[in-house]
């Protein structure tokens, strides 16, 4: 894009800075178009499994729900808690939402369709995920109360527990990828079950990875089963309780977000992101533009998504430990050290 | 320009951020601008093309190790006079603390000034390696060079590790109240559990 702008003859410097924020705009802008959207498409899914139906009333098939939603938000007052730490209060919603902003930057939309294509992509994205609890850890204890503060410690338990299984798995994919570059993840995956279908998850040793990344990333966005830091049982609306308008709506517009950035990572690592599922050129989905595949692999996991929360009941706390520190952390481990032998012996044999 | 603008503005947030760790009255705020401060080292780190180390600094040091500070600080009920007390008892410990640290600093900048060091590695094995990334440069060095250090250093953590947990591990009997076999619950079936008696008016069931 840079060479665009400079072609309109301005110096590289300007041309670069306005291609960087033109780039931010076209991601930042769709994404929350994105967001209002799929919370319209999750509360149908949920009502739809709940032999409801849903939204239906604001704009066709209700499709202008969220934007009914968000314009009531907005104009609502927002209520700060006397006893609040009023400047963290006021800072947490800011902070979760931006976070899930900042790990767009590295997703690649296509061969050439990326705004950072840096080298330690899929760290950034480790970086910027471990970031995403201090927005509920910070919001939970700002806001002087009980069952926000407990929601607070589960958040900061539950996401440390769940990144170290995550970060073994990335482990595994970057591994057999030999990148940090998410293209260059991608790439690695053309052709990858037998040269004719893309993905890392017809791999038989990164199948069971694919399994555990698509559940811990079910807890690291806590999402059902997994929603304990809102569990409205026990903790009313957990780190939300006091918050009221428009900071309640960045942490809901920010947690749909970071839903959405976690399925584009399941599809980028082991469904082979932007490529057609099948490596074949004949074929007419060959030359489909790789956004489409891109979007259409990343709506197939939220319906996944939707779909566990609508059908499977939420974990008691000790069992979302014990799932994480038991089960997904030794067998891992143990994926790591297998993948590399494997590796070692075929691709690495001296 | 625009480096040169990122510097100070990252430079100037981590020296700012960095006072504001040790003046905030409240502990949770100064563990707050403790990662502020680690997020804009990690900047200054990308801006010299560190960017591997830029990364593992905001995952191992912002996502886990902060984390876990906040948390405890957090469920710290913490006096502030009573710590207020303490200060003038503390006061001469600290400024020594805090010269050696400066002596420290004055000759590491001192040593470095006269030339750079040679760890008994022969040169040209530590110099990057031309057309590669520096996670590559580091990997090879890691596991070529440095091996021996490495794996004592992985060695060590696993040794504190395990002495963490034998530390505060307390062996429970398996009656203990609240454990649960989880094998055994899911193995349990509806027949096991319960009867099906319809017992004739006054007789009861047996149990």
């Amino acid at each position: 894009m840079t060479e665009f702008f400079q072609s309109l003859g301005l110096t590289y410097e300007a041309a670069w800075a306005f291609a960087t924020i033109s780039g931010i705009l076209l991601i930042a802008l769709p994404l929350m178009l994105a967001v209002a959207m799929i919370i319209y498409v999750d509360r149908k899914i949920w009502a739809s499994m709940a032999l409801r139906r849903g939204p239906n009333v604001v704009g066709p098939f209700g499709l202008l729900q969220s934007f009914a939603d968000g314009l009531k938000v907005f104009l609502q007052e927002t209520i700060i808690p006397s006893a609040a730490n009023k400047g963290l209060f006021l800072i947490a919603p800011i902070v979760t939402f931006t976070v899930a902003l900042l790990a767009w930057a590295v997703i690649p939309f296509g061969p050439e369709a990326v705004l950072a294509n840096i080298n330690v992509g899929l760290l950034y994205v480790l970086a910027i995920s471990s970031l995403g609890v201090y927005g509920v850890v910070v919001a939970g204890w700002a806001s002087n109360s009980k069952y926000p503060f407990f929601s607070a410690m589960r958040a900061a338990a539950q996401m440390i527990s769940y990144e170290v299984s995550i970060g073994f798995i990335l482990i595994c994919v970057v591994l057999w990828a030999g990148t940090f570059n998410m293209n260059g993840i991608i790439e690695a995956q053309r052709g990858h079950g037998l040269g004719i279908v893309n993905g890392f998850v017809f791999n038989i040793l990164l199948f069971p990875m694919w399994v555990m990344f698509l559940i811990s990333s079910l807890a690291e966005t806590a999402r059902a089963p997994f929603d304990l830091t809102e569990a409205e049982s026990e903790l009313v609306a957990g780190y939300q309780t006091e918050y009221s308008s428009m900071s309640f709506a960045l942490f809901w517009l920010g947690e749909y977000a970071n839903v959405l950035l976690m399925c584009a990572l399941n599809a980028i690592l082991f469904f082979g992101g932007w490529l057609p599922p099948l490596n074949v050129d004949w074929l007419p989905g060959y030359y489909v533009p790789g956004w489409i595949w891109l979007f259409g692999k990343i709506f197939f996991f939220f319906f996944i998504f939707s779909w566990v929360k609508a059908t499977v009941p939420r974990y008691r706390y000790d069992q979302l430990m014990r799932l994480g520190w038991k089960i997904f952390l030794p067998l891992s481990l143990f994926f790591v050290v297998l993948v590399s032998g494997y590796l070692m012996l075929t691709r690495y044999a001296a | 320009m625009i480096q040169t603008f990122a510097f100070y503005l990252f430079a100037i947030l981590v020296i700012a951020s960095g006072s504001l760790t040790i003046l905030a009255r409240n502990p949770v705020h100064s563990v707050l601008w403790l990662i502020v401060s680690f997020f804009n080292a990690a900047g200054l780190m990308v801006l010299v093309g560190a960017e591997f180390i830029a990364m593992l600094l905001v995952i191992v040091y912002v996502g886990a190790v902060a984390v876990l500070f906040l948390f405890v600080v957090m469920m710290l009920n913490i006096d502030f006079a009573e710590l207020r007390a303490g200060f003038m008892k503390n006061f001469p410990f600290g400024i020594a603390i805090a010269l050696v640290l400066l002596a420290e600093l004055i000759l590491g900048i001192g040593a470095y000034r006269a030339g750079a060091l040679k760890l008994g590695v022969p040169d040209g094995t530590a110099a990057p390696m031309a057309g590669q990334s520096n996670i590559e440069n580091i990997g090879a060095l890691l596991y070529s060079e440095y091996l021996f250090l490495f794996e004592t250093a992985g060695l060590i953590l696993l040794v504190a590790m395990i002495g963490a947990i034998v530390l505060t591990h307390r062996e429970r009997a398996t009656a203990h109240r609240g454990h649960q076999n989880i094998s055994k619950q899911v193995r349990r079936r509806p027949e096991d559990a319960t009867i099906n008696a319809s017992p004739e008016v006054g007789k009861g069931v047996s149990l």
